[in-house]
């Protein structure tokens, strides 16, 4: 082995992807990039009623179109299971359970695949499908004060309680007490769910759009009832996941169709689909009281998070989960409920919990901050917590106070008038906002492979996902360290089941999650290569197995940390927001690579504006079908809407990690919707407890100020 | 007799030549991807709505997903794996590579052939939804990246990569401008 | 989207011949619309006729002094003229301010104007709507209308109409030109959109089997002084919640002049008449923008969750107003 003595260390120093020219050039293939001789095309057919059973489906005129091949649905699928629990903790996603029985819980459940030679073919005879229903009427009615919500346990406890809330709320000098809530979020990655499934000798093979091969393998073979060994999932390049490329029904019709037919089928969905089979962000109302001391000092803290499921599973939107983390009183009260209706069952996204959760949170300290005459800053800094304020464990690193004193220094946010509406730009009233962001930090167990070859350099095998996170890259500088040889010497492959199990690009776990386990496999690999002996032609190859290490970390608080700040200029004649500037400033472990992680952080800030000003999924009132359901109707932050924003970080290596990674992924988002909504009750004086921020709700506002 | 729904047509697509069989339905999104095995250009939502499948038609920036392919024959089009110079990087995927103007890099081929193309209609003089005045005699407006992000915002990323690809963008502007310089 | 047949016409006679053969054609400009909308089954032609081809992709001067426009110059041409941009900047600013770039090199004249509403209800076939299938209902009256009309709508649809360009070409008097098989016609486009009533599938007055051939603005010198301004949901690329486009002449602090037309709040780009009269003669200020923005607006008939549009049509009049009389006063 050669190791070079002026070696630099790769992490943290700025390294373009690995894959960045199979990007720029086209020549990164995607999941339904893949071409195949005898590929077939799969197109889903949704239920267009809210609730109901299927009465009948007539496949007769369909089948007789030309280039049909099949029609599967519940009277004629291959019997699947769904009664099993995945890696991840929870039952597969209902939707992916295809066809097993004729009953229909929400809009846009799959009731049919259509499978034909052209995806021509496969789309017209898809429209043309007539399915019979028996309908009843759904039930849609989210509102705060439905009698049948109940707390239900997701990854959290859902309820934890100390003190007596009342009386400390009585005793306080100031109390807040608002209803905040969040609308129905979509993660619409650029690309859609895709997969192309076909049997290669005696082997399930998937090409998929997915943010884990081993979850993904795991569940088609329990689904399938096939031997692990005998599905294989491959995803090289994923075109973003943010939570919604679990199983889902794309992978499962693939499946289903290439084993019925016995030649090569890609189902894509299309993005009308994806509001109802991708999954998305529950919405939610919030409930927050705050009360203090004069001195701004939290007595009582209670944050009541509702939200909708479908009747078929339970997903709890843990809103209430922040400030289990954030801030003490001597009363501190969370709840995080939910109430079943017939609407999709909601999913994991960027950041889940913590995105609404700390925007009614945060804007509900900025509230107590106005009240108390205090800078929002300080009265952060007043209720900084030493210990975990319900676990009662240690913090492994909380650098929150040194991302605001950063941020306000960079911010320049001394100079601030506090009294709202005093700044003008033309038609432009300006305010600033600042909020708190935190992230848990975790790791799952992985599994790796690092080889020497023969040649000299290391080829590192891990089925790890980069849905746009870097996290190839950052397991290159990672091996490239621990081999003590650089990044170019150094070729990862990920996305791969056969490369063995591994932690799922989720929860903003993956990348510490891999480098764990390729870190200890190059370690390996190191004590294993003799100085100047030659390496046979297969190379030497070492493994890995993090779970022991991983389950041997001590409880504690662990989490990533930040400071968001926005300037926003609002027109209130028109209602019009824009967000001017934005700067975050975290704490989130070691930054591996200093030029990705920055565009995590960016693209983390870039949903918050979103998530503030613009995204909100409508259903109608009366059939729960998505209305507006595609990208001119949902809108997401465009070019236009996003200024210069910039993100940095403090120096926060996780002690208790390898490498010292806490996590980048979903703190970025955190924060950045209250900060936004802060900065509007700045440059206006008026509060915005709904989001997104329209356009006609400023108006209203704005009419409602002018009659108060 | 029902009238044909197919045609063969040819279609040039980087300097080549393709002849093939299409169903009018096809676009030609779905021409490039699954019939000339060019799947560089991308399908984000098939509607127009979001610019990853955008492609040069006659040099112009077109969403080919509502382009029909029967209706392209005689055109040329330049999709991403035709705006390098062989091995040599575009001025404005070198600065998205350097500057790390993407993500997951699904919308990229997309944004980077529309700022090639915004790149050009600026030189055109083309004003923009960011112009404060398109009278001719105000002049051709400085491209900004209030200037460029209008022009880009046709590209959405849902990655949220829009500050490294304007900083790209007009970091190409500014190369091809020195190149401009240089030559004159 | 179900099969169909594809032919290229060479010139207008053709075009209009090979329609009129298929009583389930149509014509294929730009596609921005028509394919989205095949796509999604709302519209299921049997048979394309492709105009892209035909020779009325240039914008002329006229001997009046006004423009004549084919019905094939794209959105991104027209926008880039240089005579567009001079007598008539609205209609620079309203082109520009619509969809993005790359739609904008694909879509036409012809088609801007044709294009079909983007009610949410309308775009999904499966469910119901007066426009697309006359007698299922319109659900956005107790549904989903934010976005919808607050003006000339009816009980049976209050869709609204989505183009821009539509908007300051209706501000500025354009006629347009058609052909058939039986010749040559001519339509002011304020009469070109039907009133809505009970007919919403019923949209424009143009003759069955025409062919926009273009669009004429007459000479309005007061076009000179002209602003489109638009508010939607995101900065760039968003239909609009309201738009105004507006031309103002100002003379020793009156009202020489002005053209008004709305956008986003009815069926059709929607002229400001009653506004204008309030304002003709009357002293160009704050005041009697107002009172002119108020009189357009008596009219509205707001849903109960689209009444802001009420609050931004007027705002917007009057900033709009204020800004073009306060730049003529410099």
């Amino acid at each position: 082995m050669t190791t070079t003595p002026e070696l630099r260390q790769a992490v943290g120093t700025a390294h373009t992807r690995v894959e960045g020219r199979d990007k720029v050039t086209g020549a990164a293939r995607y999941a339904a990039d893949h071409p195949f001789t005898e590929l077939a095309h799969g197109w889903l057919v949704l239920s267009t009623v809210g609730r109901g059973r299927i009465r009948a489906v007539d496949t007769g005129p369909v089948l007789a179109m030309p280039g049909v091949l099949t029609v599967l649905h519940h009277g004629n699928a291959p019997r699947i299971r769904g009664d099993f629990v995945t890696m991840l903790g929870v039952p597969p996603e209902p939707t992916s359970v295809l066809f097993q029985h004729d009953r229909v819980p929400h809009a846009g459940w799959p009731v049919a695949l259509v499978v034909a030679e052209t995806p021509e073919q496969a789309r017209e005879a898809a429209e043309a499908l007539v399915v019979h229903y028996d309908e009843e009427p759904p039930d849609l009615d989210f509102r705060a004060d439905r009698g049948d919500a109940r707390p239900v346990d997701g990854h959290l406890p859902a309820v934890a309680e100390k003190g007596d809330l009342e009386a400390e709320l009585a005793a306080s000098a100031v109390v807040v007490d608002a209803e905040y809530t969040t609308p129905e979020e979509h993660h619409h990655p650029m690309e859609p769910h895709a997969a192309a499934a076909r049997w290669e000798d005696g082997r399930l093979e998937v090409l998929d759009s997915n943010q884990g091969s081993t979850w993904v393998v795991s569940v088609l073979a329990q689904m399938f009832s096939l031997d692990p060994g005998a599905v294989r999932v491959r995803s090289e390049h994923v075109g973003g996941g943010f939570g919604s490329k679990g199983v889902r029904a794309h992978q499962v019709a693939a499946a289903m169709a290439a084993t019925v037919l016995r030649r090569p089928v890609r189902v894509v969905m299309t993005r009308r689909q994806m509001f109802s089979l991708a999954g998305h962000r529950s919405p939610t109302v919030q409930r927050v009281r705050l009360g203090a001391d004069a001195e701004g000092r939290l007595r009582a803290l209670e944050h009541r998070c509702l939200n909708p499921t479908s009747t078929v599973q339970d997903f709890v939107e843990p809103g209430a989960a922040p400030a289990r983390v954030m801030y003490d009183a001597a009363a501190h009260h969370t709840a995080n409920l939910v109430v079943a209706l017939n609407r999709p069952t909601p999913t994991w996204m960027r950041a889940p919990g913590e995105a609404p959760g700390s925007f009614a949170l945060e804007s509900a300290l900025d509230e107590l901050a106005e009240q108390c005459g205090l800078d929002p800053i300080e009265l952060r800094a007043r209720n900084e917590p030493t210990h975990g304020p319900v676990s009662g464990l240690p913090f492994s690193g909380r650098n929150l106070l040194a991302c605001f004193r950063e941020g306000a220094r960079r911010f320049g946010w001394a100079e601030r008038d506090p009294r709202p509406g005093r700044r003008r730009d033309g038609r432009w009233l300006l305010g600033t906002g600042t909020a708190a962001a935190s992230f848990p930090a975790g790791a799952g167990p992985s599994t790796a492979a690092v080889t020497a070859e023969a040649d000299g350099t290391f080829t590192v095998r891990i089925g790890a996902a980069d849905i746009g996170t870097g996290a190839r890259t950052a397991i290159t500088l990672v091996a490239a360290d621990a081999l003590r040889t650089t990044p170019e010497r150094v070729r990862v492959r990920i996305g791969d089941s056969d490369f063995g199990p591994a932690m799922i690009a989720g929860g903003s776990t993956g990348t510490r999650s891999w480098a764990w386990a390729v870190r200890a496999a190059a370690a390996e690999l190191r004590e294993r290569l003799v100085p100047g002996a030659t390496i046979p032609p297969q190379g030497i190859t070492a493994r890995s197995d993090t779970t022991e290490a991983v389950g041997a970390l001590a409880a504690a608080e662990r989490h990533s940390f930040g400071a968001q700040f926005a300037e926003v200029a609002v027109d209130t004649a028109t209602g019009e927001v824009r967000v001017r500037r934005m700067l975050g400033i975290f704490a989130a472990g070691r930054i591996v690579n200093p030029l990705t992680a920055r565009s995590q952080f960016l693209g983390g800030m870039v949903w918050g504006i979103s998530m503030a000003l613009h995204e909100e999924a409508v259903r109608d009132p009366s059939s729960g079908v998505p209305v507006g359901a595609d990208l001119a109707g949902y809108h997401v932050a465009t070019h236009a809407d996003v200024p210069l924003l910039e993100a940095d970080w403090i120096d926060d290596p996780d002690p208790d990690d390898p490498v010292g990674i806490k996590g980048i992924g979903e703190v970025g988002i955190v924060g950045a919707a209250a900060a936004v909504a802060n900065a509007v009750w700045h440059a206006t004086g008026v509060r915005h407890r709904d989001l997104p921020i329209r356009p006609d709700r400023v108006l209203r506002a704005a009419a409602e100020a002018r009659h108060a | 007799m029902a009238a044909p729904t197919f045609s063969a047509i040819t279609l040039h697509v980087n300097g080549e030549k393709h002849t093939l069989t299409v169903d009018h339905r096809t676009t030609l999104l779905d021409a490039l991807r699954e019939r000339l095995d060019l799947t560089g250009t991308k399908k984000g939502c098939d509607q127009g709505q979001c610019g990853a499948c955008t492609v040069l038609v006659d040099g112009r920036r077109t969403v080919s997903c509502l382009q029909l392919a029967v209706a392209a024959e005689d055109r040329e089009i330049t999709t991403v794996e035709g705006i390098a110079d062989g091995e040599r990087l575009h001025p404005v995927q070198q600065a998205f590579l350097d500057l790390d103007g993407f993500q997951c890099g699904y919308c990229t081929p997309g944004q980077i052939c529309s700022a090639v193309a915004v790149l050009r209609e600026h030189a055109a003089g083309w004003p923009s939804a960011a112009t404060a005045d398109v009278r001719p005699e105000a002049g051709p407006p400085p491209l900004t990246d209030e200037e460029i992000r209008e022009r880009m915002s046709g590209n959405l990323c849902r990655c949220g990569a829009y500050v490294s690809i304007v900083q790209a963008v007009a970091r190409a502007a500014a190369s091809g401008q020195q190149a401009e310089e240089a030559a004159a | 989207m179900r099969e169909f047949a594809y032919q290229r016409a060479r010139d207008v006679a053709g075009a209009v011949a090979l329609l009129g053969a298929d009583p389930h054609a149509a014509f294929l400009g730009g596609g921005t619309n028509l394919v989205d909308l095949m796509k999604t089954g709302v519209e299921r032609p049997a048979r394309l006729v492709d105009i892209r081809e035909l020779p009325l992709d240039t914008v002329e001067s006229t001997p009046e002094g006004g423009l004549r426009i084919g019905a094939t110059v794209t959105n991104g041409d027209l926008a880039a003229h240089p005579e567009v941009r001079r007598r008539y900047p609205a209609l620079a600013q309203a082109v520009l301010a619509g969809a993005s770039g790359q739609l904008r090199n694909m879509a036409t004249v012809g088609g801007n104007l044709l294009q079909r509403t983007r009610c949410g209800y309308f775009t999904d076939v499966t469910q119901p709507c007066n426009k697309r299938l006359p007698g299922s209902g319109c659900p956005a009256l107790t549904g989903e209308h934010r976005n919808h009309a607050v003006l000339g709508a009816s009980e049976h649809c209050v869709a609204v109409h989505p183009s821009d360009m539509a908007v300051a070409l209706t501000a500025f008097d354009a006629v347009v030109h058609y052909e058939t098989a039986d010749g040559r016609g001519e339509l002011p486009l304020a009469d070109l959109y039907l009133p809505v009533g009970d007919t919403p599938h019923r949209e424009t007055a143009l003759p069955a089997g025409a062919l926009i051939t273009g669009v004429t603005l007459p000479p309005a010198p007061v076009a000179a002084h002209s602003r489109y301004r638009k508010v939607r949901e995101r900065a760039s690329y968003a239909f609009a919640l309201g738009s105004v486009a507006a031309a103002l002449d100002v003379r020793d602090g009156v009202v020489h002049d002005v053209r008004l037309a709305l956008g986003a709040v009815a069926s059709r780009p929607w002229r400001a008449r009653a506004a204008e009269r309030r304002l003709a003669g009357a002293p160009a200020g704050a005041d009697t923008f107002a009172a002119a923005a108020d009189a357009e607006l008596a009219a509205a008939r707001p849903l109960p969750h689209n009444g802001y549009k009420v609050t931004l049509m007027r705002n917007l009049l009057v900033a709009v107003l204020t800004e073009l009389a306060e730049e003529a006063a410099r």
